[in-house]
């Protein structure tokens, strides 16, 4: 199956089997299903809003009694991360600065790894294409020990250069695996004429692949962002203090605050780390689920 | 070819060589880089030496590795059956012409774009006995209600698979959903002409073409589970003491914890060899799956 005809929304139900009294059973169901899948992002978002004294004195679940608007001001700008008091600032700040070279650049030489793969063909092209699809399941604990050496070798220990590097070099396995699948679509064909006519490596990219391929750029980046900016285990490995990413701060602010609780601050904290991904996942849903099948169904 | 249409090709070979070689290189490069690490004697910095399997047995011998073992069979098998039951039954009740199928889908899926810390942190305020569901319900008025399973020894295990069900569901789900709408109707009419009802049209027409989806979503949430390490972090922190450790953790916690980089290589190692466990099984299956296609 290719990427791309998956879950278009309102794809036609192949069946219509349930009788009328059965679907309505089914939709009281699945909707209160929906409404409990729903209850952590709602206790969060409430509990954002809360003070601390009113979550300690009730519990985290709850209504708030007065609306807490400065919980956000604090958690973005004031707060305390293990002796910094700049709020989760510079966590989201360092997340951003990671995630969006890292993006661009994996997306982009994975496009052009993908199209040499699939339409260019060179000798051995099936096994380093085999060894690049290793890399999407080889497990982060087989490479942090060579990272760590590698970044103390370049000098970008405790460096967010380093973690885009990181991140780059890793995402060329999922961007590659998925521009090749999707590029294996354009016909030979097309580039037999081009090659024909002269073109050569970049012109066809340029002129013909590029333009074709805007649909699967989009799941490429969507996934990208959202797992470099979700990562946790290199950020916490390979950088301290305000170096780290949003994920390590979260961590770093649960301990922190064990000793006084600051709940509803904590909470606008988690709210607000999560956002970018959540947005990009309400406004890019379609080829979110899109990039999951892809790889998956195929 | 003469030299100079050689060298005008010269951009082209970079640009294709040096991202392939990158990324394919470091997964053979570093592979074998950590599996060297693990039959060497390296503690705080990695050291030279050869001491075999010095280290596997040193690390099969520890406490926290049969424990992060046993919790990962446990966490691996509960977590990816239910996962894909959870999936699969949301797929079936949602591929019946729900009113707001796209929002339905929306919110199933929405926990997917959520980090593991993240989700590790809200669950562990909402199983945490002091101030969740629990406190919740003493405050309402039921006093002996207990829901301590984030801080009891024998049930936090289950907190983790919890989280994770609800974060992976529906990524089980949105593919189900697309192998269901991908049946052929013919085949659904035949069954509804021939006078099948629902229940059986699922059960004896429906469900069978789902099987390779099946392998599929099992074959992804058990090399998920294999992997987990962000969720226990910020759910449990692997405790209470190490009844929730599992074997990522092991690997951090000897490379990084206790500073013996050739224990933690060899946790690695282990790992990846459960990894390739499931893995090499099903590539051999998509393989000869491939080969019985074309021959068809």
């Amino acid at each position: 199956m290719r990427p791309g005809n998956i879950l278009l929304p309102g794809a036609p139900p192949v069946h219509d089997a349930a009788p009328g009294w059965g679907r309505r059973l089914i939709s009281v169901v699945i909707w209160l299903l929906a409404a409990a899948y729903l209850v952590p992002l709602a206790v969060v978002l409430l509990n954002s809003l809360r003070s601390a004294q009113e979550i300690a004195q009730s519990s985290m679940i709850g209504w708030p009694k007065t609306w807490e608007f400065g919980n956000y001001a604090v958690a973005w700008g004031t707060f305390c991360i293990a002796q910094t008091c700049r709020g989760i600032q510079p966590y989201m700040l360092n997340s951003a600065a990671i995630t969006l070279p890292a993006t661009f650049i994996s997306t982009l030489l994975g496009a052009v790894a993908g199209y040499a793969i699939s339409l260019w063909r060179f000798r051995g092209d099936t096994w380093i294409f085999g060894l690049v699809t290793l890399g999407v399941f080889l497990p982060e604990q087989m490479r942090l020990l060579p990272w760590a050496i590698v970044l103390r070798d370049v000098g970008l220990t405790n460096t967010i250069a380093g973690l885009v590097m990181i991140h780059a070099v890793q995402g060329l396995s999922f961007t590659t695996l998925f521009c090749r699948n999707y590029y294996l679509s354009i016909p030979q064909e097309l580039m037999k004429a081009a090659r024909i006519d002269g073109a050569g490596f970049f012109r066809i990219f340029w002129r013909i692949v590029l333009p074709l391929s805007p649909p699967i750029l989009v799941v490429t980046v969507i996934w990208q962002f959202t797992g470099i900016w979700n990562e946790f285990l290199y950020g916490v490995t390979f950088t301290s203090g305000t170096q780290q990413p949003i994920t390590a701060a979260l961590i770093a602010l649960a301990t922190s605050v064990a000793d006084v609780p600051q709940y509803g601050v904590q909470n606008a904290a988690v709210v607000l780390a999560a956002l970018p991904t959540m947005l990009i996942y309400l406004f890019g849903g379609r080829y979110f689920v899109r990039g999951l099948t892809a790889g998956a169904v195929k | 070819m003469n030299l100079a249409a050689k060298l005008r090709r010269v951009p082209e070979f970079v640009v294709i060589w040096v991202p392939l070689l990158l990324s394919a290189g470091h997964v053979v490069v570093f592979t074998a880089w950590t599996s060297w690490i693990s039959f060497t004697p390296s503690t705080l910095m990695p050291a030279g030496g050869w001491v075999g399997l010095r280290n596997y047995t040193a690390v099969l011998a520890t406490r926290n590795w049969n424990i992060a073992f046993d919790n990962l069979l446990l966490f691996g098998f509960s977590f990816v059956i239910l996962t894909s039951l959870v999936g699969l039954i949301l797929a079936v009740m949602i591929d019946q012409r729900i009113r707001g199928e796209n929002v339905l889908r929306t919110i199933f899926l929405y926990p997917l774009a959520v980090s593991f810390v993240v989700t590790g942190t809200v669950w562990s305020w909402l199983l945490n006995p002091g101030m969740g569901v629990q406190k919740l319900v003493n405050n309402l008025g039921w006093t002996d209600f207990r829901f301590d399973w984030l801080v009891n020894r024998d049930m936090a295990i289950w907190t983790v698979v919890l989280a994770a069900i609800w974060q992976a569901s529906g990524f089980a789900m949105a593919l189900f959903l697309a192998g269901l709408r991908s049946v052929e109707a013919d085949l659904v009419k035949a069954a509804q002409i021939d006078g099948a009802g629902p229940i059986r049209i699922y059960a004896r027409v429906i469900l069978p073409t789902l099987w390779p989806i099946t392998i599929s979503v099992l074959v992804i949430l058990l090399q998920f589970a294999i992997k987990t390490f962000d969720l226990v972090r910020a759910l449990t922190e692997g405790g209470p003491g190490i009844a929730t450790q599992l074997p990522a953790l092991v690997v951090y916690d000897f490379m990084f914890q206790r500073g013996n980089l050739g224990r933690g290589s060899a946790a690695a190692v282990l790992m990846l060899l459960t990894l390739l466990a499931v893995l090499l099984p099903y590539a051999a299956w998509k393989y000869f799956a491939a080969r019985r296609a074309a021959r068809a």
